[in-house]
């Protein structure tokens, strides 16, 4: 009889765990749920900030620590017609243009970009899946573009639209797009960068400009940057929250 | 008076005694709630971490990824008898399939590190997993800090955590009468014992901090603020590693503890947990 109580346990147990899991899978759903657990963000991105200030500097590596292959994850090639033609050229006619809440509007040219004070750092890469790659990036610091175009006291978000289309082909474009706030977009390790390890950006990494912000996961480092929109609040902007996996799901808050 | 097997299953589903006994309160009401809290906890967290886990089903040592270098891999193969699962661990390859590596959602074979009956949730999705994992982080954490001053302002800690002299001398005895089954009964089983001493011990002095500190080592924020956690841990993917070690150290301590307390008298157990309440028998012979 102990034994049949104990069998009866473990089977009770693993029916409830089975109720459980599927319990939480449909709360998973519901918007309430998401809203509460999303909520957390906010808690954790005070708490970070609180020990990390707006200076604290990413892990800076060794030439030696550089992996011989960097993965590429997200878009390997935009290949738009448009896109394609700039790539054929070289990016020569590739142009960023900076706007929204700023004072004195900007179209940067890669060769403009690079006329700039650049910095170049050894940093490690953490994607959201939880793999990490180090490798070297040399590119402008974006606090510079921002003071050349001197940001409008009401800007607080920096979004970045790319080129490079998301949605299934025949579809609506879905442009790929992220957003940092001002703090972590003033961040001294927050570049435009336009080489990776010593050579011209490489297309699966984002050719010919990608963002780097190195105290945050993979997804917030837009490739293919084409234009920098300062705005207020990005609630108008496409799916509301901050960027293309922010849209699907995934935190704004990205230093976790 | 029982006597024989009456009384030895009474014993075994830790129901009241039938002969002369006595109820004492085991544990106190904070003790019972930060249990089950740190309980729910786990479960949520190690199922959440699955599903992060599934994201990229592999393990490295060191700074960074060395793809072709896995410590562990969970993939999925393509053969001629269809997809199978395999695990590797270093050199060693096993086949999986079914629950590792390879499993079946809805009936089709996928490739999946760990099986959707064990994932939160249970289909592929990283960001909701993402959710649920940092949101029981704080909870396990902020209840983990409750517990520790509570244990070290009350004398817990010291009073019923910390093995005397001579529970150590006790320990060889008390290991071959775990193996034996043979538990503490009458005032015996008012302390715990060496090894439940050193096991508690082990898990919130050691594995709880561990665990929440190689998961703060994973986010490139805290390593800005505390490079030192890097260091300690030998790098971001170490600590992604050691993380996944404490995470299955917690499930097997989990087990061994769901085990333990059924054997040495389920529901008697059980109920001091829930209400406090703990039937010692009062006669000599136990």
């Amino acid at each position: 009889m102990a034994e049949n109580r104990r069998r009866f346990l473990s089977r009770a147990g693993a029916g409830a765990a089975a109720v459980l899991l599927s319990g939480c899978t449909s709360l998973s759903q519901r918007k309430w749920v998401t809203d509460l657990l999303s909520d957390v963000e906010i808690l954790t991105r005070h708490a970070q900030r609180l020990f990390a200030g707006s200076q604290t500097l990413a892990p800076e590596f060794s030439k030696k620590d550089i992996a011989p292959v960097f993965r590429a994850n997200g878009t390997l090639d935009p290949a738009t017609p448009d896109y394609n033609a700039h790539a054929a050229n070289g990016f020569r006619d590739w142009r960023i243009e900076v706007g929204g809440l700023v004072e004195r509007p900007l179209s940067l040219s890669v060769a403009e970009l690079r006329g700039f004070p650049s910095r170049t750092q050894i940093t490690r890469h953490d994607c959201v899946e939880g793999w990490s790659c180090i490798g070297e990036w040399t590119g402008m610091p974006l606090r510079l573009v921002l003071a050349a175009a001197k940001v409008k006291p009401d800007a607080r978000y920096v979004v970045f639209h790319c080129a490079d289309n998301m949605a299934v082909a025949g579809d609506t474009p879905q442009f790929y797009y992220e957003s940092l706030d001002l703090l972590e977009a003033t961040h001294p390790q927050t570049l435009l960068a336009y080489e990776l390890n010593g050579q011209a950006l490489p297309i699966e990494h984002g050719a010919p400009v990608r963002l780097r912000a190195e105290r945050q996961l993979g997804y917030k480092m837009a490739k293919y940057v084409r234009r920098i929109e300062l705005v207020e609040g990005f609630a108008h902007i496409n799916g509301g929250r901050g960027g293309y996996w922010e849209d699907q799901g995934y935190n704004w808050y990205a230093g976790i | 008076m029982e006597i024989g097997p009456a009384k030895i299953l009474r014993r075994a589903l830790g129901l009241r005694p039938a002969g002369p006994h006595y109820f004492f309160r085991r544990h106190t009401v904070f003790v019972r709630i930060s249990h089950w809290v740190n309980a729910g906890c786990l479960l949520f967290l190690l199922m959440s971490g699955l599903q992060i886990f599934n994201a990229h089903p592999a393990l490295y040592w060191g700074k960074s990824s060395d793809f072709d270098h896995p410590v562990l891999s969970l993939t999925a193969q393509d053969t001629d008898q269809g997809m199978i699962g395999v695990t590797q661990i270093g050199p060693w390859r096993f086949d999986t399939t079914g629950v590792l590596g390879a499993s079946d959602v809805d009936g089709i074979r996928t490739a999946r590190g760990f099986p959707d009956w064990a994932t939160l949730p249970g289909p592929q999705w990283l960001a909701m997993g993402r959710l649920w994992h940092f949101a029981f982080a704080w909870l396990f954490a902020i209840n983990g800090l409750l517990f520790w001053a509570y244990a070290a302002a009350l004398g817990h800690a010291r009073r019923d955590l910390l093995p005397t002299k001579g529970d150590l001398a006790q320990l060889p005895r008390q290991i071959a009468n775990h193996i034996k089954l043979k538990f503490p009964r009458g005032e015996g089983a008012k302390r715990y014992n060496t090894l439940q001493k050193l096991a508690y011990l082990f898990v919130i002095f050691g594995l709880g901090p561990l665990i929440v500190l190689t998961g703060l080592t994973m986010s490139p924020t805290m390593d800005s603020a505390f490079p030192q956690l890097l260091w300690i841990f030998g790098g971001r993917q170490s600590a992604r590693t050691i993380h996944f070690i404490c995470a299955f150290s917690f499930l097997g301590f989990l087990v061994v503890h769901i085990v333990m307390v059924i054997l040495s008298g389920g529901w008697n157990n059980l109920r001091a947990m829930i209400t406090g309440s703990y039937a010692i028998e009062d006669n000599k012979d136990g």
